[in-house]
């Protein structure tokens, strides 16, 4: 399997989970956006060493994550994304920050251990998250929440078309690796003799292909702006249930939960 | 380059969304503007944006191998987009290119978004564009060679440099907000040399693979680039092998020296590994004790809480009570209790989810 089918397997992934059907799919992108964008910024905005605070924080991707029936484990194959830049910045934190901050029994753990598991903590819960949105709500959906707080237009619409063409050329260009690949066996990538052909067709193939697509949409009546058609019925109060759930996040980051649960038993 | 949201403080991140979002409303405003000058309508160039950006998107899956070496380069596709669409929608269609890595692949996240646009996006787009692609584009320079070995000339020297210009920046700008953001106790020096010499290797191979693919085009449909000076053809052309190559030696020439003067002063690393430690390094970096958490009311009653509750007072945190919200034991009971919830969470979902699934086949 080339990069592209691999690729146009995810997002064919990722567009089943997000048309299952379950309480939180049902709940409006809005609310669920704002959700995200709190919790991510809560996330990030603890500090580096308050290790014990942030772990609370993945109680609600958890709770989300079971009522939402999206299997967590599809989420962790995404961490490759983002997980090479933030091990090249966490990674050498121990080296550089060597105060004792903690001890257990005679095992000094350094502030810059403690500060790279939190950095690797924030990378994946804020990826849990982003990605349970993504799972849960279906572009179109999105765009049309985004559309309803007047976001630029070009841009939803761009996003939308972009999408729907994304998958297009993912198969073109696999079609086109394999052909390729068939007739250079044994050879790594593309050679350098046929960088700008093998991708300079396709780009004339598909700026033609704009044109047409942009015929086509006008006689089916575009103007600019999509139309979306056939409104979901969302929970009601999924807004309100958003700004609860995000004021949790919130106090969350003010007061150490972990400490106070144990506070409450250790006595 | 694709900044995580691990990796931004709230505030950067904000302030990068702000950057953005201004850049894209200009871009948006100026294809307003040339629509209403009858140029064309933003919806007719709508569908050629989107499928430029799925291009450039799919364009990222092919391997280009680099010769004399067993490893390959990508595309990153800014400065081509602009060279096709023009700075300010092929701006747009980088945003989008941007928005479904970050939506469906996980490629930077949805908080680091603002910053990534601007990192990726804004330096190829609009400085790659306005000074470095068209400047060249524009000038008379080669012009001895005739018109079309010249717009060659050109337009591989614009993609190079433009794309290695602009991919420096960008790294530039990561090392900048990740240091603002204060994550990591990684110095900015020593990010800015670790950052940029990795990126000057890419920018070179993405410049030549944005030429490649430019030169095609020209030959083929020339009206694409609109910057190309239409003029008579010329027989004897510039083989493409030999400019690649001048090309590449010039741009290590002028990239390398840059990325060693960025790197070498300071000489991040070892300025940081060795020369600093009796200047109060660790102090300086992050331990700055009254940086530390908070300090409300309820914070100090857990606080006190803690302070009467925690049995093991001796394995707090060395030096400092006032850590946040003081990570003792009670922290670390604390944090296996809710690892401990999270699990039953899991458990009792599974146990609905089963029923859910008995009752469904049952009917």
């Amino acid at each position: 399997m080339n990069k592209a089918q691999k690729a146009m397997l995810e997002m064919r992934e990722m567009d089943e989970l997000a048309s299952m059907s379950s309480f939180v799919h049902r709940m409006s992108p809005l609310s669920k956006l704002m959700m995200t964008i709190v919790y991510i910024a809560v996330t990030a905005s603890f500090n580096r060493y308050d290790l014990t605070g942030l772990v609370f924080m993945v109680i609600f991707p958890v709770i989300l994550y079971q009522m939402s029936y999206v299997p967590v484990s599809t989420c962790f194959i995404k961490l490759r994304g983002i997980l090479p830049l933030i091990l090249a910045v966490g990674i050498l934190n121990p080296f550089f920050d060597r105060a004792t901050v903690m001890k257990i029994g005679s095992l000094e753990i350094s502030g810059g251990v403690i500060s790279m598991i939190t950095l690797m903590m924030k990378g994946v819960f804020s990826l849990m998250f982003s990605f349970l949105l993504m799972a849960t709500t279906r572009i179109d959906e999105l765009c049309q929440g985004l559309r309803k707080i007047h976001f630029p237009r070009a841009i939803t619409s761009l996003l939308l078309l972009t999408y729907r063409y994304s998958s297009v050329l993912l198969r073109e260009v696999s079609n086109m690796t394999d052909a390729y690949h068939l007739r250079a066996p044994g050879q790594k990538g593309i050679h350098i003799s046929a960088w700008g052909t093998f991708l300079g067709q396709l780009l004339l193939r598909t700026m033609d292909r704009g044109d047409s697509l942009y015929n086509a949409m006008v006689i089916r009546g575009f103007s600019g702006e999509f139309l979306y058609a056939g409104n979901k019925e969302y929970i009601r109060c999924s807004m309100i249930m958003a700004i609860i759930v995000c004021g949790l996040m919130i106090l969350s980051r003010f007061y150490n939960i972990p400490a106070i649960i144990a506070g409450v038993f250790i006595k | 380059m694709h900044m995580a949201d691990a990796l931004l403080a709230p505030g950067t991140a904000a302030v990068m969304y702000a950057a953005s979002a201004a850049a894209a409303g200009i871009s948006i405003a100026k294809l307003r503007k040339e629509e209403k000058l009858g140029l064309e309508p933003t919806a007719k160039r709508l569908p050629t944006m989107a499928v430029a950006a799925a291009l450039v998107f799919a364009g990222q899956m092919i391997n280009y191998t680099i010769p004399g070496t067993g490893s390959s380069g990508h595309l990153c596709g800014g400065m081509m987009l602009s060279a096709l669409l023009g700075p300010y929608a092929g701006f747009l269609s980088m945003i989008t290119v941007l928005l479904i890595q970050c939506l469906f692949f996980a490629d930077g996240g949805l908080m680091a978004l603002g910053a990534n646009v601007w990192n990726m996006a804004f330096y190829g787009c609009f400085i790659g564009y306005f000074l470095i692609y068209r400047p060249i584009m524009k000038s008379s320079w080669f012009a001895k060679k005739g018109t079309n070995a010249a717009t060659r000339i050109k337009i591989v020297l614009a993609s190079v440099i433009g794309c290695i210009v602009t991919l420096q920046l960008g790294a530039a700008s990561v090392a900048v907000e990740t240091a603002v953001s204060g994550i990591t106790s990684l110095p900015f020096g020593a990010f800015l040399g670790l950052m940029l010499p990795i990126h000057l290797a890419i920018g070179l191979i993405e410049g030549l693979i944005t030429s490649a693919v430019l030169l095609f085009v020209y030959e083929t449909r020339p009206e694409l680039i609109k910057e190309a000076q239409q003029g008579e053809e010329v027989k004897n052309r510039f083989s493409l092998k030999t400019t690649l190559i001048i090309l590449a030696v010039v741009a290590i020439i002028v990239g390398g020296g840059l990325s060693l003067y960025a790197s070498s002063n300071p000489d991040g690393l070892e300025w940081a590994l060795f020369g600093n430690a009796d200047e109060g390094y660790s102090e300086n970096m992050g331990l700055d004790e009254e940086d530390f958490g908070i300090s409300s009311e309820i914070a100090d009653k857990a606080q006190g809480i803690q302070d009467s509750t925690s049995f093991l007072p001796d394995y707090a945190f060395a030096g400092d009570e006032e850590n946040p919200a003081g990570t003792t034991v009670s922290g670390i009971v604390g944090s296996a209790m809710v690892a401990v919830l999270a699990v039953i969470v899991c458990f009792v979902g599974g146990f609905f989810r089963k029923k859910a699934k008995a009752a469904s086949q049952q009917t």
